[in-house]
């Protein structure tokens, strides 16, 4: 089935491609006028922040837009074959042949109910005449490619009982079992904590060269698209604004935008900000811990250490940020010390106060003190109360009048540079980042001395992310806050923390002001997770 | 030159332009074509529930011997109870005991509406707050959803039947014995719903804004329940009006004197042979104005509900 690699012009072209949306949307097209190519043997990037239509442009390429998107313009040429328009049948002889896709969450793409091995050999009996045998011994080869460990048993598991970078491989060997000309890759590594990732992205290169596949590479991250791409094209708002190689783009870009999403990229240097050892200490953990048990009936106890010992430390006017992966316990100890959860032991103290073991009711008074911040601006608000109630609740709760609170919340809109008419309005009719002003207003509006952003910036575009940053900076820096600041994305961490505490499994392996733990990291996992990062030495923006 | 970068770099975010011009709930409710024909049909038969005495009725409990087993559209008497004799066209026909079905069948629009909304009210009443409490103070989770496993475990209409054969029945009576069976439903519902929203980021920052806990279960989560909970309304409301009918069907629902769909139909089941539209006019009536609700459920769900929205 092997078809000839040989063949002249591109994998994929793309031309005048556009996409409309339907009536009562934001704007006309999904996608306008966009044209680009991949050749063989070459990775392009297409990069752009939500909205864009980068993965419509990848469902137009494998022919599974919805009824609600129709492709009013332009053509989608696979090894000079128009198919935007091709039947239904055409395009199912096409995919997992000519062209594959792999997805973002592998967890979902896969079958739960369905063996590895058997969803691997779908793809074979759809398309293959081979034999059973034949068809096995293709499906242990591919497996061994992408690189898993035991392939005799993998291809006996369910999907489950596959860690999230194993399922992400067979994934990847499902969709290269027959050697398509085209690999989609929709944010395949979004959903994966750096180390992973890092070992994906090498393996997507890896196979790619080794095939001489085209890859379409979907992401938003510009660490990734340094480190994979040959070329890249940027979208914005459905339209392509700039396209060229890797290097012209992200170093030399020339478009107003990408100019602009460059400068937002945050470094991975640390900011060197003089931070004064003096100030008086807001926040102290002294071995804090956080056990689950499970308390079966039946079955045995099972206990999760979520966090264990970890002593840390914020000062007046500095930011410690706790860097870690997914499950690294670092989200348990912002938890822990705003009592969302209760510690199962060691002491939290908020200015000398104790408050790991308070009562609720001898907690509140010290509650107004620590005030949180989370990751998705979509879920922190209430959707059925206003922006304006949402920021007067805390203030009004602690025997502020209304109209002193609205008041205050009026001010706060202006520090979070919004205008105050959003107060009578509604979060749906926000944006992510301005949303995520919204919830610092309620925050601040509580006038805490530590303010904790749990992940507050990672569900934002970069452009966004960098003004959300460079608010936070701001307030800190007007209102002398400590800032307790979780996050798994090493570069934010860079650009806002003094002191850094890197975490795993549970515990504190390194901690230290920003400048030693970045430059030169001691613990073994801080280096691998440091030499993890994607585009870790490019210069964004910088000829 | 600092602050122009950074409002330029604003300007070119996405974010500005992202925006959306919204569509209002209610903008959406109004558009569905489920809600506009099951709304119809219900404020139809809501109409004639309250302007039955205006409708070309008579008293539903006066009869005349004179005037027995007659066919759709004749005429005959009727001796009022101040014994004058009128003249009266019975649309629908009598039964074998000279009443009018036409006007028992108006005047049993108005029992089944009311039975239908105050059972899913009193349902609802009680589901929410017995739903709350259990789905958001843990301890008490065991106990109450166990009690309303119990009550799940019978069958609703022989709960029903049992609690009207236990008092004396009545409008009240019937009404409590059908919303009983149905406030597990609405708890279990409840209760799932405040299980997924007390773990929301908005009621863990009203948790760290000091909010009190029965200002959070009030104030945050149990406006978040609404939409769902209106659609499971019409659905308890059509459920309740068709276990009415059959208890007075069965004979242990409402006293015969009050005129209801479920005891015409069975009045008229013996004669059922001779005369079908005794049982068949009224379960015309009973089976549009359960699908009324039905439809008007399915609109508001499709509309309420974003799981259930068709996806763009």
């Amino acid at each position: 089935m092997t078809a000839p690699k040989s063949g002249s012009g591109p994998v994929l072209e793309v031309r005048g491609l556009t996409i409309a949306l339907p009536t009562h949307s934001d704007r006309a097209e999904a996608v306008s006028e966009v044209s680009f190519s991949v050749e063989r043997g070459e990775i392009v990037c297409l990069v752009g922040e939500s909205g864009s239509g980068k993965s419509v442009i990848a469902q137009a390429v494998m022919g599974l837009l919805p009824n609600t998107l129709p492709l009013t313009a332009g053509q989608v040429l696979l090894e000079g074959e128009d198919i935007a328009r091709a039947p239904r049948d055409r395009l199912r002889q096409l995919r997992a042949t000519r062209m594959s896709m792999i997805f973002q969450e592998p967890m979902t793409a896969l079958n739960p109910v369905m063996r590895c091995g058997d969803q691997i050999d779908e793809v074979l009996r759809e398309h293959t005449q081979l034999a059973p045998e034949a068809r096995r011994s293709k499906i242990l080869d591919i497996v061994r490619e992408v690189a898993l460990p035991d392939p005799e048993r993998l291809i006996m598991a369910y999907p489950h009982q596959l860690s999230g970078g194993q399922r992400q491989r067979i994934m990847i060997a499902m969709a290269l079992v027959l050697e398509p000309a085209l690999l989609i890759a929709d944010e395949p590594t979004t959903a994966l904590d750096v180390t992973t990732q890092a070992q994906i992205l090498e393996l997507i290169r890896t196979l790619q060269a080794r095939h001489g596949m085209g890859v379409l590479f979907i992401t938003h991250d510009f660490g990734v698209v340094a480190d994979i791409a040959h070329r890249v094209a940027v979208l914005r708002l459905g339209r392509l604004v700039e396209t060229g190689e890797k290097n012209a783009v992200l170093k030399r870009p020339r478009h107003d935008y990408t100019i602009m999403l460059m400068a937002s990229v945050p470094t991975l240097k640390p900011h060197g900000r003089k931070v004064p050892a003096d100030a008086p200490i807001v926040l102290q953990t002294k071995k804090l811990d956080k056990t689950y048990a499970d308390r079966g009936w039946f079955s045995a106890r099972r206990v999760v250490h979520a966090a264990s010992d970890v002593s840390l430390e914020v000062r007046r006017g500095q930011t410690l940020g706790i860097v870690g992966e997914s499950g690294s316990g670092k989200s348990t100890v912002a938890r822990c010390i705003v009592r969302l959860i209760d510690p199962s032991g060691g002491e939290v103290y908020i200015h000398g106060e104790e408050i790991a073991r308070r009562s609720s009711r001898a907690l509140r008074p010290l509650r107004r003190r620590v005030q949180i911040v989370f990751q998705d601006p979509y879920r922190s608000l209430n959707p059925r109360r206003t922006v304006g109630e949402a920021i007067i609740e805390g203030p009004v709760n602690y025997g502020l009048s209304r109209a002193e609170a609205f008041e205050r919340a009026r001010r706060l809109m202006d520090l979070v540079r919004m205008d105050a008419a959003a107060l009578e309005r509604y979060p749906h009719q926000f944006s992510g980042g301005q949303r995520q002003r919204i919830c610092i207003a309620r925050a601040l509006a509580m006038e805490p001395e530590l303010l904790i952003a749990d992940e507050a910036v990672s569900a934002l575009d970069v452009s966004v992310q960098a003004q959300v940053l460079e608010l936070l900076e701001e307030i800190r820096e007007r209102l002398n806050l400590a800032m307790l600041f979780i996050t798994h994305d090493l570069r934010v961490a860079a650009q806002v923390c003094d002191h850094v505490a890197v975490m795993s499994q549970g515990r504190v392996v390194e901690y230290g002001p920003a400048n030693e733990v970045f430059v030169s990291p001691r613990h073994e996992y801080t280096r691998a997770l440091f030499a993890a990062a994607p585009g870790r030495d490019f210069a964004f923006g910088q000829a | 030159m600092e602050a122009t970068r950074v409002k330029r770099y604003e300007e070119l975010s996405v974010e500005a332009a992202d925006i959306r011009p919204h569509e209002s709930t209610w903008q959406r409710v109004r558009r569905s074509g489920s809600v506009r024909l099951g709304g119809a049909a219900l404020a139809v038969l809501l109409l004639i529930a309250i302007a039955a005495p205006w409708l070309g009725t008579v008293d539903p409990t006066m009869f005349d011997a004179g005037s027995r087993d007659l066919m759709p559209g004749k005429q005959g008497e009727m001796m009022t109870l101040d014994g004058d004799t009128v003249e009266h066209t019975f649309w629908f026909g009598s039964d074998s005991l000279g009443r009018d079905i036409y006007s028992r069948v108006i005047y049993g629009t108005r029992v089944s509406l009311f039975v239908g909304v105050v059972v899913a009210l009193l349902a609802l009443a009680f589901g929410i707050v017995i739903g709350l409490v259990a789905g958001y103070i843990r301890w008490l989770d065991g106990v109450l959803m166990r009690i309303m496993d119990g009550i799940m475990a019978i069958p609703a209409i022989l709960i029903a039947i049992a609690l009207v054969a236990m008092w004396r029945p009545s409008l009240m009576t019937v009404i409590i014995a059908i919303a009983i069976p149905d406030i597990p439903r609405v708890t279990r519902l409840v209760r799932s719903l405040v299980l997924t929203i007390r773990e929301e980021p908005y009621v863990e920052a009203a948790i760290s804004l000091g909010t009190p806990t029965w200002k959070i279960m009030f104030g945050h989560i149990l406006p978040n329940t609404i939409a769902p909970l209106v659609v499971q309304g019409t659905f308890t409301c059509a459920a309740a009006i068709l276990i009415e009918s059959i208890l007075s069907f069965l004979g242990v629902g409402l006293p015969p004197e009050i005129p209801t769909w479920g005891n015409i139909m069975a009045e008229g089941r013996i004669q059922f042979v001779e005369y079908p539209h005794n049982v068949f006019i009224p379960g015309i009536f009973l089976t549009i104005t359960v699908l009324a609700v039905n439809i008007l459920g399915d609109g508001l769900r499709d509309t309420l509900d974003p799981k259930m929205a068709k996806r763009i």
